[in-house]
């Protein structure tokens, strides 16, 4: 079947069989490296991109579901303006260790910044639960989130 | 001439940003599996659903001919080798031979054009197995006439490092054993024994990126890139298994997602290269999370603890047996019992003690290392003993601990190093970091516990520093970059040893072709003695541009002033060299290198209701020596504690006969941001009191051991002894009934 999609505000147009993930389009048929494989059951939050603007998990997304949609990487957003500040907070706060996570954790982050869905401490934790870093403690995170928030 | 000293410390104590933040906050850091080698194929893994079986048939046909694939490789491609491997114990077949002994052991493997292929492939690979009794646990394994889970004779792997290995005995591959002063005669005098059963769960280390490997083999010539956390052991493991020289073998290591001890030693390389021979092209393996877990584990363990005191809370002597559950293979369970062993008897003035600690198989998965291995499995036992001393004798924890621990230069195993650290300082420090004497609610408790891990490993690394003729220093050492921030700081010691800014110093990882050896990355190490060859090598760069400066009228700090003289143009390059290799033997009873601290406390909140633990504060000390990076000190405490919560509370992988049952990551649960304690405070000491650069010694490990024990002996304190962790709702809400029915629940 055909996908035709927005990645990264560029064009798209594949063809790619019914089944395919979201996650292994993005690696292997853009390059868009990423996004990363961990749990594959949408429990880690390591695959996450935005798909007009919202999270999901690409392990357990078929590609054809972002047909005629905005995807967008973090290799998008890295390019953009606002990526600026999310940067500076997070190595500030040294809220990356190893990187694997952190590509997903700064999507989820910037999906609610937009949506000015970040409050207090409590509403970060619990907006961020699903995504998970198994080095860092969460606690650099916690503290360049909030500040971002405020 | 004038010799200018660069200004005092300006680099090291700092929170130097992370060198590598901007590449991976913007997903351009590189991990093995985000690497494209030109003609690679896909491998894939049929891996074993029983437990124990002999392998009676296998048939590849229909599997060979699906489009795609290049080639199924089984047990029957490896005769031309010796195919056993084990850096302590070579026991493991690269591909199960003749019998499978695990549930998810390897079977047979595909190499196909795309993923899709080598997947349909595998599961048309017919097996029949002859099913075997099942050896599930270490009562099983070490019961008389327990069924044998390998007969092979124990062969020593290349670093055992642990003296003699000797010959099996039943399922028992490995025993340590302490035994000093007169035992029974000071447990019968003594008037306080408290004695216990306890029991520690098999747990998976879950680095979020799962173990990957891309082989080629090309002739005698073998490369890859893999997920290692040990590169110059790998190296040798597999050039010793296929038979080429050493230098044949190139690994390169690109940043890992995460280790925790889980890509120790030799893991999935010698399947791959064995796929890779026999495709005769490049072919990568990644594994799912289910197969990770199973391709190593941290141990199960069994223990019997008994700990002796006088009436005042002075104690005497304490007894500990062990059983490890390693698994169906060694892997690094030989080292994992020593240094439980050497945890064992916690960090106090004993008259006497006895540790008889063993390496068990049985019909799991193979157990090796993670993160504090073996002082995680015993501190929170010994500690809850002391806690019960004290309360036995009226005292504060805190006290007993006061009157008993070790001071610095004090025995803390004979032959090997004095302790180095200030425990008691420590532990006071961490208690008054969750509030000790504060006034409680009601089901809240507060618990401290003290240990000390053998950290450091053998002490041999080299590092190579270049000062380019631009004036920017790279540094060569084979530290594995996975989290934990060598690479920002060698970059730091790098700068302030040649007086250049961190930023102009770029920092790579292992390609074993071209970078000095190393021994590996863990044991807390790497700043200690990476870090001191580092230091070394930076400080030979320096020496040399004195002794330039020494002939010239240019100042030591003009860089390219006087890399022009020396080679009279813009190019050229200055090379320091630095080499750390032990000093005595380096062998295991001489060591360790450095006793690793392992001091926490905590406050946890129990609901007698549901049993339901909820971590309120936590504090743990990094007793670092010197803190090269501060900021990246605390972040490792942090994610050990977060470990260490879900250690105590809730990781378990759960077995029944031998079949693994829960193997994803909806039913085995880590901690997520929920987790995080309200408080978590991080006290860095700092008394220069460390063998590495600066008198640094290492860090990150010790939290992960200390908060489990802190935590068990908050929730005794709220009222609930436990003697089995993980501390489930379930288990807890039942002791809490238990109490109920003796009339000794305190609320």
């Amino acid at each position: 079947m055909e996908l035709a999609c927005s990645v990264n505000g560029r064009e798209v147009v594949r063809d790619l069989a019914p089944q395919e993930l979201l996650l292994d389009f993005l690696r292997d048929s853009l390059g868009l490296t990423g996004a990363k494989r961990s749990c594959d059951v949408q429990v880690c939050g390591a695959c996450t991109v935005l798909v007009d603007g919202l999270p999901v998990s690409a392990c357990c997304y078929l590609a054809a579901d972002a047909h005629r949609k905005n995807v967008t990487t973090i290799e998008g957003l890295a390019e953009r303006p606002e990526f600026a500040r999310l940067e500076d907070a997070f190595t500030r706060h040294a809220a990356l260790q190893c990187g694997f996570c952190t590509p997903g954790m700064l999507l989820t982050v910037h999906a609610l910044l937009e949506q000015g869905e970040l409050g207090g401490e409590e509403e970060i934790k619990h907006a961020l639960a699903g995504n998970l870093c198994r080095c860092t403690g969460y606690r650099g995170i916690l503290e360049a989130v909030a500040e971002l928030a405020a | 001439m004038t010799t200018t000293v660069p200004e005092t410390r300006s680099h090291v104590g700092r929170s130097h940003p992370r060198r590598d933040a901007r590449e991976k906050l913007r997903g351009e850091a590189e991990f093995v599996g985000d690497l494209l080698v030109p003609r690679m194929l896909h491998g894939k893994v049929l891996r074993s659903p029983v437990a124990h079986g002999r392998i009676a048939s296998i048939d590849t046909a229909a599997a060979e001919r699906v489009p795609g694939v290049v080639c199924v490789l089984t047990g029957a491609d490896l005769h031309d080798l010796d195919p056993y491997y084990g850096h302590a114990i070579k026991d493991r077949p690269i591909l199960a031979i003749d019998k499978v002994r695990f549930h998810g052991e390897q079977v047979a493997a595909v190499a196909a054009e795309t993923v899709a292929a080598a997947v349909a492939a595998v599961e048309l690979i017919e097996v029949e197995y002859e099913e075997l009794p099942v050896v599930a646990n270490v009562a099983d394994a070490t019961a008389s006439g327990a069924t044998l889970v390998t007969e092979r004779e124990s062969k020593p792997g290349l670093f055992h490092g642990l003296g003699e290995i000797p010959p099996r005995d039943g399922n028992v591959c490995y025993r340590y054993r302490i035994d000093r002063g007169e035992l029974e005669s000071v447990f019968a005098r003594a008037d306080i024994v408290v004695e216990g059963e306890y029991t520690f769960p098999s747990v998976y280390q879950y680095a979020m990126e799962t173990h990957t490997v891309v082989a080629q083999v090309e002739g005698d010539q073998i490369s890859l890139w893999a997920t290692c956390q040990h590169p110059f052991l790998v190296r040798a493991e597999i050039a010793d298994l296929f038979r080429v020289p050493v230098a044949n073998v190139r690994i390169q290591v690109p940043y890992l997602g995460g280790g925790f001890g889980s890509k120790s030693y030799t893991k999935m390389e010698p399947l791959t290269v064995a796929l890779a021979r026999k495709a005769g092209r490049p072919v990568r393996i990644q594994n799912r999370v289910g197969e990770s877990m199973v391709t190593t584990r941290r141990h199960n363990m069994t223990c019997r603890m008994r700990t002796a005191a006088t009436a005042d809370g002075r104690l005497l002597a304490r007894d500990v047996e062990c059983l490890f559950d390693t698994g169906a293979y060694a892997d690094n369970g030989p080292r994992v019992v020593a240094t439980a062993g050497d945890a064992a008897p916690g960090p106090y003035r004993w008259a006497a003690y006895r540790v008889d600690a063993a390496c068990v198989y049985t019909n799991l998965a193979p157990a090796g290392s993670y993160r504090a291995f073996g002082a995680t499995h015993l501190q929170w036992i010994g500690e809850s003993q002391v806690d019960e001393v004290a309360r036995r004798a009226g005292l504060d924890p805190l006290d007993v601990r006061r009157e008993n621990l070790c001071t610095p230069g004090e025995e803390v195993r004979a032959g090997g190093k004095p302790l180095d650290a200030d425990l008691v300082g420590d532990v006071e420090k961490v208690a008054a970091g969750v509030g000790w004497a504060e006034p409680k609610e009601p089901y809240v408790g507060r618990g401290v516990s003290v240990g000390l891990l053998a950290a450091g490993a053998h002490p041999v690394s080299s590092a190579i520093c270049r000062l380019e003729a631009d004036g920017r220093v790279v540094v060569l050492v084979s530290t594995t970059e996975m989290g934990q921030g060598p690479r920002t700081a060698f970059a730091q010691i790098a700068a302030e040893e040649i007086g250049v800014d961190p930023d102009q110093v770029t920092v790579r990882g292992a390609d074993t072709r071209f970078s000095p050896y190393d021994r590996s990355t863990g044991a807390s190490r790497s700043t200690t003695i990476a870090g001191l060859a580092v230091q070394r090598a930076a400080a030979d760069i320096r020496a040399q541009l004195e002794s330039i400066a020494g002939t010239s009228d240019i100042g030591p700090d003009d860089h390219l002033g006087l890399m022009r003289r020396h080679f009279g143009f813009a190019g050229g390059e200055l090379i320091g060299r630095g080499e750390v290799a032990p000093v005595g033997t380096g062998s295991y009873a001489e060591g360790p290198v450095f006793w690793e601290v392992c001091v926490g406390a905590a406050e946890v909140e129990v609901d007698p209701d549901t049993g339901v633990v909820k971590v309120r504060r936590t504090a743990t000390a990094a007793d670092v020596g010197r803190a090269i990076n501060p900021q990246l000190v605390e972040r490792q405490d942090e994610g050990a504690t977060l470990q260490g919560i879900g250690n105590a509370l809730f990781e378990e992988m759960v077995y029944e006969d031998g079949l693994l049952l829960n193997d994803t990551l909806l039913d085995y649960r880590v901690p997520s941001f929920e987790d995080l304690p309200g408080e978590m405070t991080c006290v860095i000491v700092e008394n220069e009191d460390g063998p590495g650069p600066y008198g640094a010694k290492g860090c990150g490990e010790g939290a992960l051991a200390a908060v489990p024990a802190a935590i068990v002996n908050a929730l005794a304190d709220a009222g609930v002894p436990m003697t089995e962790l993980p501390l489930t709702p379930e288990r807890v809400w039942r002791r809490i009934q238990e109490l109920k029915k003796e009339g000794t629940w305190q609320q």
